[in-house]
């Protein structure tokens, strides 16, 4: 599981002095549940998720994943999730096999256990037809589903997702949703973010709405529909955020 | 520190420059085909152009010397040399290359010589002109032994030996064996050589492992594998010093080749010349390994300084114009290492680069001052340490890796 107590992260910028991306965050996430951060762009998610993923380090507050805290044991940490995102890339020069067995490697897996989790993988992403193609040589489709085994080839239990349907293509973006609905029925911890609220409504047990790095509000989408009497998402999120949005304005 | 990650890091980022065209030609191929164009591609092109330029009769211009028709004769008896009469305009015509020099007999020469008066021939030139210059020769290694026969002539007559203005033969002759004299001639050259490709061998590497995967997209897909970020940096570290001696040690090959090659096809053959052709054949493996041993940590240095630097870039395009201006920094002191007089003290050892530089020279020449190899190494190994150890803590600096 994911629990995260007063995560913040603060950036030096030259000209705007210091900025809070994310503020105090608190929250947890239970494996077999999938918990989706929802904000707008610049709202601190993606900070959030790459401090959980230890990609950032937290100026102040932690988190454990699956019990090891993120700073003081963070290889563990990475050890025991899988992270995708619009940004994690692929290697364009190795074929897709290569790409997931490189990452299967530094997850420390030996060959013999490779060869089979990648055999199962490619059969079940259906890749073996491309398995031995080069990876600028795959259509988007097709990366997408090199990142998902990357990230399935160690079998983590806890699924950190950055936005990652922004800019795919519907059938693409669909493959991505019914991958992370697997691995919530397979048990895994899952935290997502997105601005897609349709995607939270289908997707997500638990919802947090973040705004300016704070997490404001956070409850399944029935409570939240129960406390601001609203049934739509887009509604909830409107009346979360605009009190906060003019704030800042103002400011 | 695990080696196994290292390893996986290394094999990986191996496999991806053998595909990737830029890096093969920029290591391979470039230190490769350098010194064939350079040395034989020029070598032969010059050889022609000194040949076509030797083939030619040049014009000389005779200014004066009616009243001395030995000299005049003696003068146009001369093989492939075109004696013109005089012009006003014979300095434009030497500069306009239309006439190749011009010689000038004051007048009354051939009398005033023989009453042992003396005067002076002019002879006017374009200096550092090729065919000038040989008509020059021509012209001036007539009239020495003319006047080398006049002082016989004159020494006869008064039944003098020539030893009279001669006392004594002076003759110069080389100890040094050829592998030194080589060395002293072409060890500068090396020591820079290696030093310049081992720099520009991990350039291309270094911009792309660092910039070239920020702006891919692939830094924050291998930071989110549980790989540290001491092992990474290693691993792509190792990379781009493969890639450094890989360079120099091709290139040094192909020096080598090229200038056997030359060495045969100019058909040099006699003393010094012969063995400075053919220098690299003097080369045995105890010098090779030396120059390698030496160029190591200097590789490191590189190695880990130019992946640093690049490391701050966002894109590939700006880590190249991070990394350019490093060129000449490197080649300055390489460069200085060659000047004439610049020798190996104590105090140059702690100079990196050039100390390396002015070592690869005495190796070159086969002269082993183990101390200074000693202080030369221990201190280039420190500065590569350093510099190595930044480029590692430059990596977990989230500033650098996730700058915008």
């Amino acid at each position: 599981m994911i629990d995260a107590r007063g995560l913040s992260k603060r950036f030096q910028d030259k000209k705007r002095g210091e900025i809070r991306a994310v503020d105090n965050v608190s929250f947890q996430c239970q494996p077999g549940k999938i918990y989706g951060l929802l904000g707008a762009n610049g709202a601190g998610k993606t900070t959030t998720l790459r401090m959980l993923a230890t990609i950032l380090e937290p100026t102040d507050g932690t988190a454990t994943v699956c019990g090891y805290d993120v700073v003081e044991h963070p290889e563990k940490v990475r050890a025991n999730v899988g992270f995708l995102s619009t940004a994690t890339a692929l290697y364009r020069r190795l074929t897709a096999q290569e790409f997931v067995e490189y990452f299967g490697r530094l997850n420390g897996l030996d060959e013999a256990t490779l060869k089979k989790r990648i055999d199962i993988i490619f059969d079940r992403l259906d890749m073996n037809g491309f398995r031995d193609r080069r990876c600028d040589k795959l259509s988007t489709g097709m990366m997408q589903k090199t990142s998902i085994a990357r990230t399935l080839v160690h079998d983590p239990p806890v699924m950190i997702f950055d936005e990652p349907t922004n800019g795919l293509d519907i059938m693409t973006a669909r493959t991505i949703t019914s991958f992370i609905r697997e691995c919530r029925n397979n048990g895994k911890t899952v935290i997502f973010s997105t601005h897609i609220m349709s995607e939270v409504e289908k997707l997500c047990d638990t919802i947090g709405i973040i705004q300016s790095g704070k997490l404001l509000v956070e409850g399944t989408l029935a409570q939240l529909r129960d406390k601001y009497a609203e049934h739509e998402l887009e509604e909830i999120f409107v009346k979360v955020v605009t009190p906060h949005y003019v704030a800042e304005e103002k400011n | 520190m695990s080696l196994r990650n290292v390893g996986i890091v290394y094999r990986k980022e191996l496999t991806e420059a053998i595909r990737d065209r830029r890096t093969v030609i920029s290591t391979i191929l470039v230190p490769l085909l350098l010194f064939p164009v350079l040395s034989v591609g020029f070598g032969s092109l010059a050889v022609m152009l000194v040949g076509k330029a030797k083939e030619e009769v040049p014009k000389v211009m005779l200014r004066g010397g009616q009243d001395s028709p030995d000299v005049v004769r003696g003068l146009k008896k001369l093989e492939k040399i075109e004696i013109v009469p005089e012009t006003p305009d014979w300095k434009d015509q030497i500069i306009n290359k239309e006439i190749r020099a011009a010689v000038e007999i004051p007048p009354g020469f051939q009398a005033d010589v023989a009453q042992q008066k003396q005067d002076t021939v002019n002879i006017y030139d374009y200096e550092g002109e090729l065919k000038s210059e040989f008509a020059t020769d021509k012209v001036e290694k007539y009239l020495k032994d003319y006047s080398d026969t006049v002082v016989k002539d004159r020494l006869a007559a008064k039944n003098l030996p020539v030893g009279v203005l001669k006392p004594f033969e002076l003759k110069r002759e080389n100890v040094a064996p050829p592998e030194k004299v080589s060395g002293a001639a072409f060890g500068g050259i090396i020591g820079y050589m290696v030093i310049l490709l081992c720099m520009t061998g991990a350039m291309y590497p270094a911009m792309d492992l660092t910039a070239g995967e920020k702006e891919r997209g692939t830094m924050e897909t291998i930071l989110s594998s549980p790989i540290s970020r001491t092992h990474l940096v290693l691993g792509k570290f190792f990379l781009i010093l493969t890639a450094a001696l890989g360079t120099a040690a091709l290139s040094v090959l192909s020096m080598g080749v090229s200038f056997s090659v030359l060495s045969h096809y100019t058909g040099q053959t006699a003393g010094g010349r012969a063995a400075a052709a053919g220098f690299l054949l003097h080369l045995g493996p105890k010098t090779v390994i030396s120059v390698f041993i030496m160029a190591l940590p200097i590789a490191v240095l590189f190695s880990s300084v130019l992946m640093t630097i690049a490391l701050f870039a966002k894109t590939y395009k700006e880590a190249q114009s991070y990394l350019t201006p490093m060129t000449f920094i490197v080649i300055i002191p390489a460069i200085a290492s060659m000047l004439p007089g610049v020798e190996l003290t104590p105090k140059l050892s702690l100079i990196p680069i050039l100390s390396t530089s002015l070592l690869c020279k005495e190796l070159v020449a086969g002269t082993y001052h183990w101390n200074l190899i000693a202080i030369i190494f221990s201190s280039t190994c420190v500065y590569a340490a350093v510099a190595l150890f930044i480029a590692i803590k430059m990596f977990q600096r989230e500033s650098v890796l996730f700058r915008s």
